[in-house]
């Protein structure tokens, strides 16, 4: 299959297991949404499959290659960018240098810029603050940045953790629909990992419900947002 | 008032060898979290090569390029075979917080050892690349002399040069990345170990200009770069251990105010005069002065 | 009253242990020659040097360059005391002891908010520069020095009671008492505190503890230990030079200390005597290569170098661990 197939994932902090036995697939060109509480395991889950972190059994396949065991480096390479949750924009350097930093690995300067520029097209805003500190930036605006630099990649596969984190509602509702429709106009596959499930299933073809590192539910999302028993535990209504 | 524009000149000078020092010095700490002393021991078996090369073609500049070589091989082999093996095997315990420290120190005690061993605890000097006589200014001759000029030049050059490096340049985008947020820097897709790796050879090359520099005019033994390392740390603590450019600004607040001593005191307290800057910046603005409000953790 | 009556097997326990050694040491002093006892002299010495970094490194945390300048302090107060003062030899030692807490007291408090590469960078300044600042004053002797001279033993020991037994005993009873109390200190609630401290330092501020209070005290015993070993130093070697007090001290002392185990006190015997071995050592290995001048002067620190590498790579917390965690692999299987 030449999506991202999960197979039997565990993994573990030391002694302490954070993920076992976690399987599920997301077909080329959907978003699947990985939903679970604080401490569930989603952040894992998502270091383990951008090479951050080392599994201690089973397999993660993209577009049929394993990517268990390799270097981060080696997994941008393929198309696999993963934007981590929380302080992915670094404040020391400037709007443009976090956006190139995302093409640096490539030789073609000029792949890079296109780049950019698509980016920017995308998000407009940071167009306008490109000469400026990163640090300057509001938190929805440094989201933009985080998700910006990981697209000036070309990915195929974008892994997003937890985006929504500390924003207001507001500009919450303005990251999904930004999500929504850059991965239809960019025919990406996404796994967005989330604590807000509600926003993130109505954007999502599937859905994924973790609890203490197990896989307790999957499906279709509109499946999932309408069963009472899940809403009740997971949706909290 | 002449005496005051000397001291300046001076120290100037002094200060710009200093500013190569804790430039090296910083530019390992942000990239790795390691003040590595060794850097000490690396400067001084550049050096010890560059003489080599300089008493044998009795070219100055011919032995500068091969420290700077030297030093940036030295650098590289250092952070490629010592500090990963180190990391890897020291990371629990009591000893965990303490083992890199020691494990620097360790590292310059072997190094200076084999150049003992090798070259001789014998003074050696090094043919200095332009006159030491002072300047003479109408009918008096000041103690800045073309040498003095040649280390600022040559200093300035360096500096800018890597200014550019850092500010322009992609190798110098991703070093700065891996430095200040080296698992970003990853999933952006840089190898952020190689680039740690250049950053130790660049402070390497630095730090071989920087001892050959201050030796063009003095004596070199395995002993003599002590003084160096100790006042670029303290050109580094001034400036704020965070940032180069605070590295080189400290580096010239130390060089000109040491040499203030040394021109109204006398020799006996620059060394005293250096400590206590140390200990005052460290109790009374722990961040440096050109610190920008970040705690002062290791 | 019941801890007391809990605690003081234990403590009888130790007391007993520390008599017996006085004794095992006694009856060996009497049978060995010259060199060896000066050796043995030496090696009470580094104990209790190494006891002031475990204290220092080992319990509290702080990476201290700055020990062997303590020595120095210790060793120029005792001097300094005793043919200026002519006092006995014993009150020599208290000025030692004194003089070093007081500017081990001063260095702490300054050193106290830093940690770490700060810590380490600025007692390493206070180790290169130390020979600078000695040789300023005239009354500390310039790079010649002062003679130490504690004087012959008693004459009721008889004629064969060599001036180097009579050191070795000095040194041998002011080892052990200072170990004992040492030891005392380490395993109270200040050696407790320190470990806690040590370990986070946050978590031990929200319990209550004045993290800086308790550094700069670990820093002024430190220093008094320190200056101790340099007084008895400074009588073994009848004098007291900056060259004596050099930055390779500094860097031996570590390297014994981590050899020990850097948190064990008992350790410090093993890594006293492996500093003292250091020399015979290379000695023995420059003869056999041709006794070149460099090789005499370069080739204990090559040595030395070598030993804090390896074992600051391999065995961090003392070969005693590694010991331990071979047994314990023993045990699984």
């Amino acid at each position: 299959m030449s999506g991202l197939a999960v197979n039997n994932l565990s993994v573990s902090h030391g002694a302490i297991s954070a993920l076992r036995n976690v399987t599920f697939s997301v077909e080329p060109g959907q978003l699947a949404a990985v939903i679970g509480s604080n401490g569930a395991g989603k952040t894992t889950l998502l270091r383990t499959l951008s090479g951050l972190k080392d599994a201690s059994s089973g397999n993660a396949e993209w577009q049929g290659r394993e990517m268990l065991g390799k270097k981060p480096d080696v997994l941008v390479r393929r198309g696999i960018s993963h934007v981590s949750e929380g302080k992915s924009v670094i404040p020391e350097l400037t709007v443009k240098e976090n956006l190139v930093l995302g093409g640096i690995w490539r030789s073609n300067r000029t792949d890079t810029n296109a780049a950019i520029a698509e980016v920017v097209e995308l998000f407009p805003r940071l167009g306008e603050r490109m000469g400026q500190s990163a640090d300057t930036l509001s938190g929805g605006e440094r989201q933009m940045l985080a998700i910006g630099r990981a697209l000036v990649s070309r990915p195929k596969l974008l892994l997003l953790d937890e985006p929504s984190l500390g924003l207001a509602p507001l500009v919450i509702e303005q990251i999904f629909e930004t999500i929504d429709k850059l991965r239809h106009r960019l025919g990406l596959t996404v796994v967005l990992v989330e604590q807000n499930a509600m926003s993130a299933l109505e954007i999502a073809d599937t859905g994924v419900i973790i609890n203490l590192g197990e896989v307790v539910a999957s499906g279709k999302a509109s499946d999932l947002i309408n069963d009472p028993a899940l809403r009740a535990a997971y949706l909290g209504y | 008032m002449q005496k005051v524009f000397e001291t300046i000149l001076i120290g100037l000078s002094t200060g710009s060898i200093y500013a190569l020092m804790s430039l090296a010095i910083v530019l390992v700490w942000r990239s790795t979290r390691v003040v590595n002393f060794a850097q000490a021991g690396q400067a001084m078996a550049s050096t010890y090569i560059g003489f080599e090369i300089a008493s044998r073609s009795e070219i100055f500049w011919l032995g500068l390029v091969f420290a700077i070589v030297a030093g940036a091989l030295l650098g590289a082999g250092v952070d490629y075979f010592f500090m990963r093996v180190l990391f890897k095997h020291a990371n629990s315990g009591p000893a965990a917080v303490v083992a890199p420290v020691i494990a620097t120190l360790g590292l310059l005690g072997l190094i200076r050892s084999i150049v003992g061993l090798t070259w001789g605890g014998e003074f050696k000097s090094i043919q200095t690349p332009a006159s030491t006589n002072g300047f003479t200014i109408g009918e008096s001759t000041i103690p800045f002399s073309p040498l003095n000029v040649l280390i600022i030049v040559t200093t300035s050059i360096i500096l800018i040069a890597l200014a550019i490096l850092f500010q322009k340049t992609n190798l110098g985008l991703a070093l700065r990345a891996s430095a200040y947020a080296p698992e970003i820097a990853q999933l952006a897709g840089i190898r952020t170990a190689r680039t740690r790796t250049i950053g130790w050879a660049i402070a390497g090359g630095v730090g071989g200009v920087a001892g050959m520099l201050v030796t063009a005019n003095n004596f070199l033994s395995p002993y003599s770069l002590d003084l160096l390392l100790v006042f670029g740390f303290i050109a580094a603590v001034i400036g704020g251990l965070e940032s180069m450019v605070g590295a080189v600004v400290g580096a010239f607040v130390l060089g000109i105010g040491l040499t203030f001593i040394l021109n109204y005191v006398g020799t006996s307290l620059v060394f005293i005069g250096g400590f206590t800057v140390l200990i005052l910046v460290l109790i009374i603005k722990p961040d440096g002065i050109m610190s920008r409000g970040k705690a002062r953790r290791a | 009253m019941e801890l007391c009556r809990e605690v003081r097997p234990a403590v009888r326990k130790k007391i007993l242990l520390f008599i017996l050694l006085g004794w095992v040491l006694l009856i060996i002093g009497d049978r060995v020659d010259e060199l060896r006892v000066y050796q043995g002299a030496q090696i009470a010495m580094y104990t209790i040097a190494l006891a002031s970094i475990v204290l220092l490194t080992g319990y509290s945390g702080q990476v201290s360059l700055g020990n062997g300048a303590m020595m120095a302090v210790g060793g120029y107060a005792a001097a300094l005391t005793l043919n200026n003062l002519q006092t006995p030899i014993w009150f020599a030692f208290l000025m030692a002891i004194i003089a070093s807490a007081i500017f081990g007291a001063i260095l702490g408090s300054a050193a106290a908010r830093l940690s770490g590469p700060y810590l380490a960078g600025t007692t390493l300044a206070l180790a290169v520069g130390l020979p600078a600042i000695a040789n300023q004053f005239s009354f500390l002797g310039g790079e010649p020095g002062i003679l130490f001279d504690v004087g012959f033993p008693p004459e009721r020991f008889g004629e064969e009671f060599t001036q180097y037994k009579w050191f070795f005993w000095i040194s041998s009873v002011i080892a052990l008492v200072a170990l004992y109390i040492t030891s005392n200190i380490l395993s109270s609630r200040f050696g407790r505190t320190w470990r806690a401290v040590r370990g986070n330092a946050l978590a031990a501020e929200l319990a209550g503890v004045n993290s800086s209070r308790m550094k700069i005290l670990a820093f002024t015993i430190s220093s008094a230990l320190a200056g101790l070993a340099g007084a008895v130093f400074a009588m073994n070697i009848s004098l007291v030079a900056p060259g004596a007090y050099s930055l390779a001290l500094s860097f031996a002392l570590v390297t014994g200390a981590v050899l020990a185990g850097i948190s064990s006190l008992p350790g410090v015997g093993f890594g006293a005597l492996i500093l003292v071995a250091i020399p015979e050592i290379a000695d023995a290995i420059a003869g056999s290569l041709g006794s070149a001048d460099k090789l005499n002067n370069y080739l204990p620190g090559l040595i030395v170098s070598v030993l804090l590498i390896l074992s600051v790579i391999y065995t961090p917390n003392g070969p005693g661990e590694n010991l331990r965690k071979l047994l314990h692999k023993k045990h699984a299987k």
